[in-house]
């Protein structure tokens, strides 16, 4: 099953509390996926942000200590297991620098984007994260109940495999393995094992070949076979996709405020006058953007 | 009698009106604040008025046998599946297999419906005032799909003895669906249908599309049973 969620501000007033509003979205959408859940929010900042998941001997360190110098301009943010490292040093540096750091996950990076993800129920994981502090431009969430890779944090979702892009995904891939194979050979890196960060690295991968967001996803209705709804992230907005038989859900509300998305309309009865919002499902195989 | 869901458990609501009490002469029920709640009305056997003031979640109205409900929102997956009898009305858009299975009664969306709307319909008459989405009426049996928009990709893919009407345009019919002439009988028992629900159309102006029978063993001897 799964539950994917997102939440696209066209009004600024409501960006203090879009964690709030993900919260509720990902709190009703627990019921489709209660193994793990995860989101990301964005949230430009002048600096970079790197999201990164420590595990449990970390934790206990130290971390700006292994860091000095390093990175410049260093800033941590520690939630939970997560920490956001600020930083005006750049992705082809500080890449490296995490990477040298055992025990320490990037999940996502960008001017941005932070990703938050866990294993647990979403209620308890959007509570371990404090997501209804958040602030931003636009969210995105899952909640996983795992099918064909384990119940892992890289198991989970969103899969971030680019500058500030990130992909949720409600259904399954089934030519996941030979397309990794293809990607990994154009020198795209997967940490999983899981058919969803394939197709996060497709479209990253794509994006790169400076292919728009639009042309990249309708290349993917050929190159992606298996039953999908995604949500993509880029730093300005996010886009939908269905793939042409539609059997997983999704259904938009859309008013002046704001564009929700979620795999069911109960996840988006608590957004402010969502009854008056134009609600509509989005076609098989059409590309759906916003802020893109 | 109102009931308000924001209040009251879903089950509770359901549970009281398939179970109402013929000895009271209350008949006529509104359920307020449905937030998307999933199987909202199912399993309804009287002759009772219900309206849902909201958007509903899945399967909404499913099994319904003479109760008339009225849902003032959208619907999601499944809206009056396997339908018996009475009238289901949607006032805004239906998603996905609306009508599914529906043996009889009436199912009216004024909005549109999406993919596989009247999917394996047994005798229901569905009723689309917008369009509906791909692979609409698949393997349906019998009843009427009436659709007064457009109708997405492969409508009708492999059918068998339902009617379908359509007023604009086909994007493309599904296997062994082929265009029908329209009979002088044909736009009667349609013009019946428009009028009986009070909908201002002009049945002479549909098309009819049925099964070509050359996907399944059809036996003349057998046509009364559908």
């Amino acid at each position: 099953m799964c539950g994917i969620v997102g939440i696209y501000l066209k009004n600024k007033k409501h960006q203090k509390d879009l964690g709030k509003l993900l919260t509720g979205m990902m709190n009703n959408m627990a019921s489709r996926g209660p193994d793990s859940a995860g989101f990301a929010i964005y949230d430009k900042s002048n600096k970079y942000k790197y999201s990164v998941c420590l595990n449990a001997d970390l934790q206990n360190q130290n971390l700006s200590k292994l860091l000095k110098n390093k990175l410049s301009a260093m800033k941590l943010k520690k939630v939970s297991d997560h920490v956001v490292i600020e930083t005006t040093t750049k992705p082809e540096k500080a890449i490296g620098v995490l990477k040298d750091i055992q025990g320490l996950d990037i999940v996502g990076y960008g001017k941005s984007i932070e990703i938050f993800k866990q294993v647990g129920n979403p209620k308890d994981v959007v509570k371990k994260f404090s997501l209804d502090k958040f602030t931003g431009s636009h969210a995105i969430g899952h909640t996983r109940m795992a099918t064909e890779s384990a119940i892992t944090t890289d198991g989970s979702h969103p899969y971030s495999t680019g500058e500030d892009e990130c992909l949720v995904h409600n259904g399954s891939l089934s030519n996941h393995n030979n397309l990794r194979r293809s990607l990994v050979k154009n020198g795209v890196e997967f940490k999983s094992l899981n058919d969803t960060e394939v197709a996060a690295g497709y479209i990253s991968n794509s994006l790169k070949n400076k292919n728009s967001l639009k042309d990249t996803l309708t290349s993917g209705l050929k190159d992606l076979d298996g039953f999908y709804t995604f949500i993509t992230g880029t730093r300005n907005g996010f886009a939908v996709l269905r793939d042409e038989i539609a059997c997983k859900p999704a259904v938009i509300a859309e008013n002046s405020d704001y564009v929700a998305i979620a795999s069911e309309f109960q996840a988006m009865a608590h957004l402010p006058n969502v009854n008056k919002a134009d609600i509509y499902e989005p076609k098989p195989g059409v590309v759906y953007s916003w802020g893109n | 009698m109102d009931f308000d869901l924001s209040k009251k458990k879903l089950t509770d609501v359901n549970a009281f009106l398939q179970n109402i009490d013929l000895k009271s002469n209350q008949r006529d029920f509104i359920v307020k604040n449905p937030s998307g709640s999933h199987a909202l009305c199912a399993g309804l056997q009287q002759e009772i008025n219900v309206s849902i003031k909201g958007h509903v979640g899945y399967y909404c109205a499913g099994m319904n046998k003479n109760a008339s409900i009225t849902i003032d929102g959208n619907v999601g997956t499944g809206v009056a599946e396997n339908m018996m009898s009475g009238i289901v009305h949607v006032k805004g858009n239906a998603s996905q297999s609306a009508g599914a299975t529906g043996h009889g009664g009436t199912l009216i969306i004024d909005g549109d419906a999406s993919s596989r709307c009247g999917i394996s319909m047994k005798g229901i008459d569905i009723i689309v005032k917008g369009s509906v989405g791909h692979m609409s009426a698949f393997m349906a049996q019998s009843g009427n799909l009436v659709i007064l928009g457009d109708a997405d990709e492969f409508l009708g893919d492999s059918i068998y003895e339902a009617k379908i009407f359509c007023l604009g345009r086909v994007k493309s019919l599904g296997a062994d669906c082929v265009e029908k002439s329209m009979k002088k009988s044909d736009i009667n028992s349609l013009q019946k249908i428009l009028d009986a629900h009070d909908i201002k159309a002009d049945a002479s102006k549909f098309k009819r599309y049925g099964s070509e029978r050359k996907l399944y063993n059809f036996k003349i001897d057998n046509v009364g049973s559908y």
